[in-house]
C-alpha cells in the first residue's frame, strides 16, 4: 500500500516513522553491539542462532518433496461412500460406544505422545521423528476411509472426526494439526473422490507407510474468503495448469499430496488434486505465531500442469462449499480440546499458587474467571458437537457451522487469553503450556482447510 | 448417538406453546406492560386450557416444572430419555418468545408450583397441586445469601406461627397460595430453614405493595409481611426434622429444577429479538451470510452472527441441563451454566438488537426496547449471574462455600 498524506503519522508523533535521525543511528548502534556481549553472557546465542536458522529457512525454497507415485489400485464399479449415521431423533449427548472407545484411545495418545512432546516440537518447528506414524498406526487417516477401500468406516462420522480432533488438541494443537494433516486428504477423498482418484490415492492411506498430505485452501491476504481463491485454474487441452499461492499448508515440505482449491476460469471454485513431486511447485517454510509443530508452509503453484483426472468433486462449488464448513468445524473441535487444556491445567494452579495466605482461587476475580472458561467452553463444545451432527445426518449445516465457529473463535482466543492471565508472569513464560495455547488459539478464526472432519 | 436437534415427538407441543404465545401473549404484550399492576384476564382461559393439557399428560407448556418420576422411557428414545423436563424448557422458550412477564403470570404455573411439585408428598399435591403457588424467600435484608432467612416458623400446637416480611415475590398477590421459606430455629443456621404452605386469606398474611419495574411489568411483584401468622403442620413441605449433615439440600433442590426453566426464558426471549433484527436489518438491505467470513460482511452483520452464536451456545447448554435432569444425572454444574450463559447472553443480545435498529428499536413503536427491560430480570432471579459463576467456580475448582465465597 502506498502512503497517502497524513497516514504515515496517525500512530506517532509527526515526523516520527520512516526516517532514522542521528540518535536512531545511535541506539541501532548501540544495540547491535551490547546485544553481541550479552548473548554469551546469558547464553542466548542458541536460541539466536535458531531464529537465523528459521529465518534462513523461510527465505529458502525448495521443490515440493520428493513423492512416491501414487498408482492406480483395483478400481470400484462407482466411488465408495460411507453411509449416513441414524438418528432415532431423540436429544443426546452421549457419544456411541464405539465413539467413547475412539476417543479414549485418542487421549490416552494425545497424553503419551503428543504433551510431552510438544514444547520441543513448537521450538524445532516440525514433529518429532516417527509421531506421523505412530499417529498413522492409531488409524487417524483410515477411520473416514470406506472399509471396502481398506478403511475402517463403515458410517460417515463427522461427529466421530469431531471427537478425534477434539483429544489429538487436548494434547496439543500443533501437534495434533500435524498428525491429522494428511486424514484432510483421506477424507476428501472419501467424500468427493471417483472411483478413479480414490483407487488412485486412498491405497496408501490406509497402508504401512502414509503419505504425509494436506488440505491447501488458505492464502495470504487479508479478508480471504475461502470460497473465492486467487489460485487460478485455467483449461489446457490435456487438463489444467494452476497458479498462485497457498498459505500455512501444514507438513507444506514433506507432503506427498495436496488438495488445493483454486477458481477454475468459466466455472467457479473448485478441488484439485496435486502431487507435491509437480513441475513448478515450490514450497517455503512459514513458521508463525503457533502451530509450530505443524511445519506450516507456504506452496508455490507457479503454471502446474495436472491432467483432467486432477478435478476434485466435479466442477460445481458444492464439494468446496461443503469442504470449507466441515474444514471450520474440524478447527472449532481443535479449539474446544485446546480450551480443555487450558482448563485442566488451570485449575490444579490456581488451587495450589497462594497470595495473601491462601489459595487465589479462593478470591472470586479468579475463580470467576475459571467459572466462565468452563461454561463457554461447555457452549462451545455443544454447538460443534450440533454442527456435525446435522452434518453427518445430510442436514443443512452451515448455519450451525458458522455459529460454532464463531463461539470457537471468540472464546476459545478469551479462554487462551485467560489462560496465560491465571498464570501471570509464570504463564508468559515456557516453563507452562498456556503461552503456546494462547498462540495456537489464535489461528481458530484464520485457519481455512488444513483439517477436515 | 450425538443428536442435538429439538425431539420431533415434542413438535406438538412446541407448536402449541408457540401458537398460544403469538396468539394470545404476543397481541396483549405492550398493553400490559403499560398497565402495570392490571390483572391480564386474557391469561385464564389460556391457564385452563394449559391445565388440560398437563392432565391429558402432553405438559410442557408452563413453568411448572416436572414431578420425579414421570419421565418418558429411555426406550423410545434410543438409550437416552427425553421426558418432562425437556418438553419443559421448549415449552417455556416459546412462551417466552412471546412475552416473559405473561408466563409468570400464567395462573397455576409459578414457581411455587415447581417447588411444590419437586417436594411435596403425596397428600400435599392433592391439597395444593391444583393451586397457584407463588414463592416468597428474599427478604429485605438478604438477596442472594438465601441462608440468612430471618422469617421464623415458631411450632405451636398443630401449627407453625410464621413472622416475617418477603420482598420479590412473583405474582404474589395473584396466587391462591405462597411458598415461604422461613427458619425453625436460627441459631441452627441454613439446616433450619424449610418452605410452607401459607394459603391466601390466612389471618395475619398481607400483601404490603406492588413493585414498579424497569421490565416485566404485566408480572406482579410483591411485598409481603407476616405477623403471627399460623399454618397448620402438614403444610410444611419435606420433613421438619433439623439434619445439620444434609443442611440446606432440601430446599435448595429446588433450584435446580428452576434454573434451567429461567434459562429458557432467557432463550424464548433472545430469540425473539433475534428475530425482529434480522428483519428489520433485511429491510435496511443487510443479510447475514454464514458461509461468509464474518469480517468480510457489514458490521451489523457481523455483530447479528455474534449474538445468535451466543444463543445458540445457551439454548444448547440449556437443553443439555434439561436432557441431563430428565436421565436422573445430577445438573447442578450444567444448570448454573445454562442460568450464567442464558442470563448475560440475553441482556447482551437484546441490547445490542436495539441498538442494531435503531429508533425502530428503542422507541415503543416495536416490543424491542421491551425486551430489553424484561431481559435483565433472567440475569437476576433464581440466582443472579455472580451466584451462578459462584456455583460453577466451586464445583470446577472442587471448593467449599467455606472456602470460596
Amino acid at each position: 500500500m502506498t502512503n497517502k498524506p497524513g497516514m504515515t503519522n496517525k500512530h506517532g508523533p509527526a515526523g516520527v516513522r520512516g526516517k532514522r535521525d542521528a540518535m536512531g543511528f545511535g541506539v541501532a548502534a548501540l544495540n547491535r553491539v551490547a546485544g553481541s556481549r550479552l548473548l554469551d553472557r546469558v547464553g542466548l546465542r542458541k536460541p539466536l542462532e535458531r531464529v537465523v536458522f528459521n529465518s534462513a529457512r523461510t527465505g529458502f525454497q525448495a521443490a515440493g518433496a520428493t513423492a512416491r507415485t501414487f498408482k492406480k489400485a483395483q478400481r470400484l464399479g462407482k466411488p465408495a461412500r460411507l453411509t449416513k449415521p441414524s438418528s432415532t431423533g431423540a436429544f443426546d449427548v452421549t457419544p456411541t460406544e464405539e465413539q467413547q472407545m475412539i476417543a479414549e484411545t485418542v487421549r490416552e495418545f494425545a497424553g503419551e505422545q503428543l504433551r510431552p512432546a510438544a514444547a520441543e516440537a513448537d521450538t524445532n518447528a516440525a514433529p518429532p521423528d516417527g509421531l506421523l506414524a505412530r499417529a498413522a498406526e492409531l488409524g487417524v487417516t483410515t477411520v473416514g476411509v470406506p472399509e471396502e477401500l481398506g478403511g475402517l468406516g463403515t458410517e460417515r462420522s463427522a461427529v466421530s472426526g469431531v471427537l478425534v480432533a477434539e483429544e489429538m488438541a487436548r494434547g496439543d494443537m500443533g501437534l495434533a494439526l500435524a498428525c491429522l494433516a494428511p486424514s484432510a486428504v483421506s477424507t476428501a477423498l472419501s467424500l468427493w473422490g471417483n472411483a478413479d482418484q480414490q483407487a488412485t490415492y486412498l491405497p496408501a492411506f490406509v497402508g504401512e507407510n502414509v503419505p504425509a498430505a494436506a488440505l491447501a485452501l488458505q492464502e495470504p491476504r487479508a479478508l480471504f474468503d475461502p470460497r473465492q481463491p486467487h489460485v487460478r485454474a485455467r483449461r489446457t487441452p490435456d487438463g489444467y495448469r494452476l497458479d498462485g499461492v497457498k498459505s500455512m499448508v501444514p507438513l507444506a515440505t514433506r507432503a506427498e499430496l495436496f488438495v488445493v482449491s483454486a477458481e477454475l476460469e468459466g466455472s467457479g471454485p473448485a478441488l484439485f488434486l496435486v502431487e507435491a513431486n509437480n513441475q513448478g511447485i515450490t514450497v517455503e517454510s512459514e513458521p508463525a505465531m503457533g502451530l509450530r509443530a505443524a511445519s506450516t508452509g507456504r506452496v508455490h503453484l507457479d503454471g502446474v500442469r495436472l491432467s483432467g483426472a486432477a478435478l476434485l468433486g466435479g466442477t460445481g462449488s458444492e464439494a468446496l462449499t461443503d469442504c470449507v464448513r466441515l474444514s471450520r468445524l474440524a478447527w472449532c473441535a481443535l479449539a474446544v480440546g485446546t480450551a480443555q487444556a487450558v482448563l485442566d491445567y488451570v485449575i490444579p494452579y490456581v488451587n495450589e499458587r497462594e497470595a495473601f495466605g491462601e489459595p487465589i482461587s479462593h478470591r472470586q476475580a479468579v475463580a470467576f474467571k475459571v467459572a466462565d472458561i468452563g461454561t463457554e467452553l461447555e457452549g462451545m463444545r455443544l454447538a460443534t458437537y450440533r454442527a456435525a451432527s446435522r452434518a453427518e445426518q445430510g442436514l443443512p449445516f452451515a448455519r450451525e457451522t458458522a455459529l460454532a465457529r464463531k463461539l470457537c473463535a471468540d472464546h476459545g482466543m478469551a479462554i487462551g487469553n485467560d489462560g496465560v492471565q491465571l498464570l501471570g508472569g509464570h504463564g508468559f513464560t515456557k516453563e507452562h503450556p498456556v503461552e503456546r495455547w494462547y498462540r495456537d488459539l489464535r489461528a481458530v478464526s484464520l485457519m481455512e482447510g488444513a483439517v477436515l472432519v | 448417538m450425538i443428536n442435538l436437534e429439538v425431539p420431533k415427538k415434542f413438535g406438538a407441543l412446541i407448536n402449541q406453546a408457540h401458537q398460544a404465545a403469538s396468539e394470545v401473549f404476543r397481541p396483549i404484550s405492550r398493553k400490559y406492560d403499560n398497565a402495570e399492576h392490571s390483572y391480564p384476564t386474557e391469561l385464564d382461559m389460556l391457564a385452563a386450557l394449559i391445565d388440560g393439557l398437563n392432565s391429558s399428560g402432553e405438559g410442557g407448556a408452563g413453568a411448572a416444572g416436572e414431578r420425579n418420576g414421570n419421565a418418558a422411557k429411555a426406550s423410545e428414545d434410543g438409550g437416552t430419555r427425553n421426558g418432562a423436563n425437556l418438553a419443559t424448557v421448549l415449552g417455556t422458550i416459546e412462551m417466552c418468545w412471546g412475552d416473559v412477564a405473561l408466563l409468570l403470570s400464567m395462573p397455576r404455573q409459578g414457581l411455587g408450583n415447581a417447588a411444590i411439585a419437586a417436594v411435596a408428598d403425596d397428600e400435599q399435591l392433592a391439597r395444593f397441586g391444583k393451586q397457584w403457588a407463588a414463592m416468597a424467600i428474599t427478604e429485605p435484608s438478604f438477596g442472594s445469601d438465601s441462608a440468612a432467612v430471618g422469617t421464623t416458623a415458631t411450632p405451636d400446637g398443630d401449627e407453625y406461627v410464621l413472622n416475617g416480611e418477603k420482598i420479590f415475590v412473583t405474582a404474589g398477590e395473584r396466587a391462591d397460595a405462597v411458598v415461604v421459606w422461613a427458619s425453625l430455629d436460627r441459631s441452627k443456621g441454613r439446616a433450619a430453614i424449610k418452605s410452607f404452605v401459607v394459603e391466601k386469606g390466612t389471618p395475619g398474611f398481607e400483601v404490603v405493595r406492588l413493585e414498579h419495574k424497569l421490565g416485566i411489568r404485566a408480572s406482579d411483584t410483591a411485598v409481603l409481611r407476616f405477623d403471627n401468622c399460623r399454618v397448620p403442620k402438614e403444610n410444611l413441605l419435606g420433613t421438619p426434622e433439623i439434619d445439620v449433615k444434609r443442611g440446606f439440600a432440601g430446599v435448595m433442590q429446588t433450584f435446580d429444577n428452576t434454573r434451567p426453566l429461567v434459562a429458557a426464558m432467557a432463550v424464548g426471549l433472545a430469540r425473539a429479538a433475534l428475530e425482529d433484527t434480522e428483519r428489520i436489518l433485511a429491510e435496511a438491505g443487510v443479510e447475514v451470510d454464514y458461509d461468509k467470513p464474518a469480517n468480510s460482511q457489514h458490521a451489523a452483520a457481523a455483530t447479528y452472527l455474534e449474538l445468535e452464536a451466543d444463543w445458540e451456545a445457551a439454548r444448547l447448554l440449556t437443553m443439555k441441563a434439561a436432557w441431563m435432569a430428565d436421565n436422573r444425572e445430577p445438573n447442578s454444574l450444567e444448570a448454573s451454566m445454562a442460568k450464567a450463559k442464558a442470563g448475560r447472553s440475553v441482556t447482551d443480545i437484546t441490547l445490542r438488537c436495539v441498538e442494531l435498529a435503531g429508533t425502530l428499536g428503542y422507541s415503543e413503536s416495536s416490543l424491542l426496547e421491551k425486551w430489553a427491560r424484561d431481559a435483565k430480570i433472567l440475569d437476576i432471579f433464581e440466582g443472579t449471574q455472580q451466584i451462578q459463576q459462584l456455583i460453577v467456580a466451586r464445583r470446577l475448582l472442587g471448593k467449599s462455600s467455606a472456602e470460596l465465597k
